[in-house]
């Protein structure tokens, strides 16, 4: 299983929605089975990540807290 | 007549039809784009936020989606949107320093009504704090979050009323305007959306 790194998005200092939005587009660049690493300072972008990737099908590998950021590894569908 | 579905019951064998069912309904599940649909009804700075928030985000959900713009609302696709907001008669809206030390922009600064309505230029100024709040916490500018809403292929279209009503020109609104409509032309829309706002 590939779970190397494919591609970086530092969404920090961004409010919601644009975590999301910003991560919809990283995602568009990506092929199916490749992971983005996600970077986050919004708090609310822990539980609307999730969701995000719960609706859209695409999986969500990793989910910490760092340094009070917040980061994510999404592998896209 | 009471019995006439046990009548049935002989030639059917009802666990293959379950199963039947089950899959074709968990098969039209997955096949259906879910579809949201507001209507947009005020221009200013503030509630310029949530059509545009939902519609953004419901798109990065794969979501379909449409805002139809009415009245007020019309303003949100001007070329140039110069947004503002008033504090006068808008008695949840915080009224914030957006510079200085901490415990000053925590202030809720209590402005009496008569000095909002008199002094000129205050909704300018509210306007202006509010801007500059926004732009400091990292959310998204109105123009920003309309494009993305382009990109992503949210289909925007105008009440054509509003533009004869208010004597406006479609010149003086963005051309990515999908269709100039009526109400009629949008309720059939709304009609089939799994979600419909009015804002």
């Amino acid at each position: 299983m590939n779970t190397e790194t494919t591609a970086t998005l530092d969404a920090r200092g961004l409010n919601c929605p644009l975590p999301i939005l910003k991560t919809k587009k990283a995602l568009n660049g990506l092929e199916s089975g490749d992971t983005l690493h996600l970077i986050s300072s919004d708090p609310g972008s822990v539980k609307d990540i999730d969701a995000f990737c719960t609706q859209t099908g695409n999986e969500l590998l990793e989910n910490n807290t760092e340094n009070g950021d917040f980061t994510f590894v999404i592998r896209k569908s | 007549m009471a019995n006439a579905a046990r009548v049935l019951e002989p030639a059917m064998d009802r666990d293959i039809f379950n199963e039947w069912f089950d899959e074709r309904m968990a098969q039209k599940e997955a096949e259906h784009v879910p579809s949201m649909t507001i209507i947009a009804t005020k221009g200013t700075l503030d509630m310029a936020y949530p059509p545009f928030i939902l519609a953004s985000t419901a798109a990065a959900l794969g979501w379909d989606v449409s805002v139809f713009f009415t009245f007020y609302g019309l303003n949100l696709l001007r070329k140039d949107l110069d947004l503002e907001i008033s504090p006068l008669g808008n008695p949840a809206m915080p009224m914030k320093m957006p510079v200085g030390p901490e415990w000053l922009k925590s202030i809720n600064m209590n402005i009496p009504n008569i000095v909002m309505a008199n002094v000129p230029g205050f909704e300018k100024m509210a306007s202006g704090m509010m801007k500059k709040t926004m732009r400091d916490k990292g959310v998204a500018t109105i123009e920003e979050l309309r494009s993305l809403c382009l990109e992503a292929d949210v289909k925007l279209v105008a009440c054509q009323m509003t533009v004869d009503l208010f004597s406006m020109d479609q010149g003086e609104f963005i051309p990515e305007i999908q269709d100039w409509i009526g109400a009629a032309s949008f309720l059939p829309t709304a009609q089939k959306a799994d979600v419909s706002l009015f804002i």
